[in-house]
């Protein structure tokens, strides 16, 4: 396999860097669930953060994307491959180690109804890491919770007030908060939007914009669209069943994406224009589980221009255009 | 009533009275559906643009109530039927797709059965056999293998679900499909492939639907008319190619600049201050008035009039 071209130029800049990560989970299936089945839910993925990136990792249900945020934060099992975060390794860490990735590394999550205690004040649920991770004590716990509550946006009168009593736009900027208090080096933002409507969305983006430039933030922004990706990243990883198939800068991507997948993906849009009628390249047939998956590329079974190699061969993720940041992993990829 | 409307509903109101109050989910709506038409309904969550799709079929959950109005369905006034005609209305006349096609369908029964039983109550008279003999053409139109019949919902694909449920949707023959959010629950390439059936069938069958969503995509792609609901009310409708060109109402300009464009590098996106409104105790004028960026004196006061405006109905101030 190349060398991905980030590691001669930028050596070992990347804040995190992930090299062949599997997660596999072990299912039992059939009636009498005798059959030992394997979900590849992130199978041999490559993936280089530098820091101030706004990584856009896009792809349809069940390709594996939202575990590969959690394997970050050591919430789903690497079965296999190396993740390291300022160039340490981070799999396995336990104790002390885990609890200070859990400072660097923030994740929010999709349901905001979910991820914020109903019954604690906001000031509760915002100031309790600061308490944890002994970063302040007393009346500056207080302090630094308002600080951060007016950076994204609430004044003081919301400071007492309990999670439930806030909609799904305002609990995502008090997650955001919670995160930011501990000066986190890296976000990973899964679907944080896709709970809310255009109008909150809408605000929550520019909002995380905004603090990714005044901090200097690096996120991993999960998402399933391609709309909000562009908007927001500098940076593009598409993701089918467990696998990285094209990787490249968001303009670069944009302008010319090499992977049939992406392309279908691009196309599958409904425009806002209905002068442009959906001409989309529509694909036969269901997206395929990650249970055993095919040998060769993954999108073989459902590519429209599939051949007999890529039924047998999985191609590696690498430089096949002009641009050298930009990675295909694709035996016969658009070129232009 | 004009010949091809099918449907018309006039000032309609709905609510729901609770203990802090009683909301005003669909607050004096009017609109026509003309026959053959997709009627694209869109709004945010709490618009009361699925309160308005229920109460078409008089499926509204209790406390929610009609309070006032009328809906016309090729001139019968659906609001003063009785059970029994309801029963024979719904399903037949008006069907009804739901966002959740895993929870519209009964796990417990193969789906073929389920359409034997659609079809049966409706049509006492039909045999078993020859209601799933229909079922299996049905399937075909849906590009569905009819041997599927004999499976249980669980062993499909969600938007194999969502094609059985069009399929049950319209294997009475309705006057009138009613999708509510039909795609939400898919991922972009099957709900590409569900618009393109759902567009096949459209032609194939003459359908007349009203597709109620808050993805402004689709309705771009699949309506022919759109209206536009903001806090219980109508705030503009008119031809699809207009309002997304020309939106003239403030809330739908702005509606349609949060939308993070997948054409365009777009250096920040426009947004609109504040939050919906409180449908308990909504303003006194115009209910986009508090986040309006152009709002009047007269807006905080009084509720706008419908301003026709070369085949657009807006309502308004700005056009008065």
């Amino acid at each position: 396999m190349n060398v991905p071209p980030h590691e001669t130029t930028v050596q070992s800049g990347a804040l995190l860097r992930i090299r062949d990560l599997h997660v596999h989970f072990h299912i039992k299936e059939g009636v009498l669930r005798q059959h030992q089945a394997t979900v590849k839910a992130v199978n041999a993925l490559n993936l280089d953060l530098f820091p101030g990136d706004v990584f856009g990792l896009v792809g349809e249900s069940g390709c594996g994307k939202t575990t590969l945020g959690r394997a970050v934060v050591g919430l789903a099992p690497v079965t296999a491959g190396e993740i390291r975060f300022k160039g340490r390794s981070i799999v396995g860490l336990e104790g002390r180690a885990a609890f200070e990735r859990a400072r660097a590394i923030q994740l929010i999550f999709q349901d905001p109804y979910a991820s914020l205690h109903p019954r604690k004040t906001v000031c509760d649920l915002v100031g309790l890491g600061l308490k944890l991770h002994h970063l302040a004590e007393g009346y500056e716990i207080d302090e630094r919770v308002l600080a951060m509550l007016e950076r994204v946006g609430f004044s003081i009168d919301h400071m007492y007030r309990y999670a439930h009593e806030f909609s799904g736009g305002q609990r995502q900027r008090i997650a955001l908060a919670r995160a930011l208090v501990l000066h986190p080096e890296l976000i990973i933002l899964d679907e944080p939007t896709s709970a809310l409507d255009v109008s909150v969305q809408a605000q929550i983006l520019n909002l995380l914009k905004e603090l990714q430039r005044e901090f200097n933030l690096t996120y991993l922004f999960i998402s399933h669209d391609l709309g909000v990706v562009r908007y927001m990243s500098n940076r593009i990883g598409v993701m089918y069943l467990g696998s990285m198939v094209e990787t490249g800068a968001t303009a670069d991507i944009f302008r010319q994406c090499q992977h049939p997948y992406t392309r279908v993906l691009l196309s599958s849009l409904p425009s806002l224009d209905p002068d442009a009628p959906h001409r989309g390249i529509l694909l036969e047939g269901d997206p395929p589980t990650p249970v055993d998956p095919p040998p060769g590329c993954p999108f073989a079974p459902r590519c429209p221009e599939a051949r007999d190699r890529c039924h047998v061969d999985k191609p590696a993720l690498e430089q096949r255009g002009d641009t050298p940041t930009h990675l295909t992993a694709c035996h016969f990829p658009h070129l232009a | 009533m004009t010949e091809d409307t099918i449907l018309e509903i006039k000032n309609l109101h709905v609510r729901f009275p609770i203990h802090i109050g009683t909301v005003r989910a669909v607050d004096d709506v009017s609109l026509a559906i003309r026959r053959g038409e997709v009627m694209g309904l869109v709004g945010e969550s709490g618009c009361g643009k699925s309160t308005l799709g229920f109460s078409i079929l008089r499926l509204l959950r209790p406390p929610g109530e009609i309070a006032a109005g009328k809906i016309l369905y090729n001139g019968r006034d659906v609001v003063t039927m009785s059970e029994r005609e309801l029963l024979a209305f719904r399903g037949r006349q008006v069907s009804m797709i739901f966002q959740d096609p895993l929870t519209s369908l009964n796990p417990l029964f193969r789906v073929g059965d389920q359409f034997v039983e659609a079809i049966r109550t409706h049509e006492p008279r039909v045999k078993p056999k020859e209601a799933w003999a229909r079922a299996e053409k049905t399937l075909q139109h849906l590009g569905i293998a009819p041997e599927r019949l004999a499976e249980y919902p669980h062993q499909m694909s969600g938007g194999m679900r969502q094609r059985i449920m069009i399929g049950m949707g319209l294997v009475l023959h309705p006057g009138l499909l009613i999708a509510d959010e039909p795609t939400t629950a898919l991922d972009v390439i099957v709900e590409a492939q569900f618009l393109d059936l759902l567009n096949r069938l459209r032609e194939q069958f003459n359908l007349t639907i009203l597709l109620i969503s808050h993805n402004l995509g689709i309705v771009a792609q699949m309506a022919d008319r759109v209206t536009v609901m903001y806090g219980g009310r109508i705030v503009e409708s008119g031809p699809a190619l207009a309002v997304f060109d020309n939106p003239r109402h403030p809330y739908t300009q702005g509606l349609l600049a949060s939308i993070p464009n997948i054409k365009l590098d777009q250096p920040e996106l426009k947004t609109m201050p504040g939050a919906p409104p409180d449908l308990v105790a909504p303003p006194p004028g115009c209910v986009f008035a508090p986040r309006c960026p152009q709002v009047m004196e007269k807006c905080r006061e009084k509720r706008p009039l419908e301003f026709n405006l070369s085949g657009m109905r807006v309502a308004c101030w700005l056009y008065a």
